[in-house]
């Protein structure tokens, strides 16, 4: 029987702790470019494009993501894809991910006054234009503390793909955990270390609300 | 190459589905009105307690909200017995519920309460009613009519969120359709299928509290 110091536990949990680190980034930069595109066909696609997005972010917002990802596991493995952890991750992740920014950020293009869209328009602005110029700085400004407190919930999330297999920091500590024979210290270290990573983010985006109502009030 | 798809299969299991909707109902239920509570409790802490009750409950909601559902399952379930507290996986999961849900409600309840004019304190202190009487009274119902829409929607995410539970053997809709495409290998459909049937309780779930709550917790 080999003993397990507390050091060799946390050395290797920090060691995972990195992939957690990756696949949120992969998340968060994938959403938020699917996300742009997604708000973009809302704004300028009509009704039917406007209605599919919102399916789509009912959809996603509507089901757990522990589905989410077992779906992306199976679904793309039909396709006779041989599919690994990573990808089925990185896929279901960004697609969550997306799906929650364009309806936060479509909540800030919303906050900004129609006088601004109908007053550039009257410049004879195009649409593009208009979002450059007029809108984007505008809700860009809003957007930044809500999108950083999502990125909380997005490193949380990562959490799940330990269910697929993904050996990340939450994986990591079930297998030390069965190694050690050490769960409380484990998981303790597991919470501890998420905890580490996710109350700065949470931190920073409660200055950044507190700034943003500031500067608008 | 064609890909078949065979969900007969998987509805030819429905009084796996069915029990596994009925525990995440339960399960919900349970947390919702045990975590509100706890939710409850710690704003007026955190609003109106003493200054060590108020860091004691900062620090519950900051730990509960920054680290993942799954770690905190994994904590109570795993963890704890090695601390000589054993759990059924069904109460565990019902334990993780509420400290997740009693987390985030608080920090939405104190924002309804910090809403409330102080005039309307000051009021009812002056009609000699009791620290505690203000509280439920005339502080908390208006706090709650505010947040409604917001913990509807936190309501909800937990409901989502209970998909996890089936990862320690509690037996909800997860659990069911492990089950179900371990028996007949269509894997893909019967996570369609849980999937569309978490839809539908998310639909009616916000639904129904979007009822409830004006007639039960805080008048119209």
């Amino acid at each position: 029987m080999v003993d397990f110091s507390l050091w060799d536990i946390l050395r290797n949990l920090l060691m995972a702790l990195r992939w957690t680190v990756v696949l949120s980034l992969i998340a968060f930069v994938g959403g938020g470019l699917v996300g742009a595109l997604l708000l973009f066909a809302r704004l300028r696609g009509g009704k039917a494009a406007a209605r599919a997005v919102g399916l789509y972010v009912q959809l996603f917002q509507g089901t757990p993501l522990l589905m989410q990802l077992f779906l992306a596991y199976f679904g793309i493995a039909l396709f006779g894809i041989d599919v690994s952890a990573w990808t089925a991750a990185s896929v279901a992740l960004t697609l969550y991910t997306s799906a929650f920014l364009t309806e936060i950020w479509r909540g800030c293009v919303a906050s900004i006054p129609k006088g601004q869209w109908e007053a550039s328009g009257s410049l004879a602005l195009s649409f593009g234009e208009q979002m450059r110029h007029v809108i984007l700085p505008q809700a860009v400004t809003i957007a930044i503390a809500p999108t950083v407190g999502f990125l909380v919930q997005v490193i949380k999330g990562t959490a799940l793909a330990s269910v697929i297999g993904f050996v990340e920091l939450t994986k990591a500590g079930s297998m030390i955990s069965n190694a050690t024979f050490q769960p409380f210290v484990v998981f303790s270290c597991v919470a501890l270390l998420y905890f580490v990573l996710c109350f700065p983010v949470s931190l920073y985006a409660k200055t950044l609300e507190r700034k943003t109502h500031g500067r608008r009030a | 190459m064609g890909i078949e798809f065979d969900f007969g299969a998987v509805l030819a299991e429905w009084p796996l589905l069915l029990r596994g909707v009925a525990w995440t109902l339960g399960l919900t239920a349970v947390g919702t009105v045990l975590g509100l509570a706890v939710g409850t409790l710690c704003a007026w802490a955190r609003s109106g307690g003493p200054t060590w009750l108020r860091v004691l409950a900062s620090t519950y909601v900051e730990l509960i909200r920054n680290t993942p559902f799954i770690v905190q399952l994994f904590f109570i379930f795993f963890g704890l017995p090695a601390a000589g507290v054993k759990l059924s996986p069904e109460v565990a999961s019902i334990i993780a519920m509420v400290m997740n849900l009693g987390a985030y409600s608080t920090e939405i309840i104190r924002a309804g309460i910090e809403a409330t004019p102080k005039g309307q304190i000051e009021a009812a202190v002056s009609l000699a009613l009791s620290k505690a009487q203000v509280f439920l009274r005339v502080v908390l119902p208006p706090a709650l009519k505010k947040v409604w829409p917001a913990m509807v929607s936190q309501i909800v995410i937990v409901m989502l969120g209970s998909a996890v539970c089936g990862q320690i053997s509690t037996e909800e809709l997860s659990y069911a359709a492990n089950l179900i495409q371990s028996r007949n290998f269509r894997a893909f459909e019967s996570f369609i299928v849980a999937t569309l049937i978490y839809l539908a309780l998310a639909v009616a779930l916000r639904r129904l509290l979007n009822w409830a709550g004006p007639r039960f917790f805080f008048g119209r």
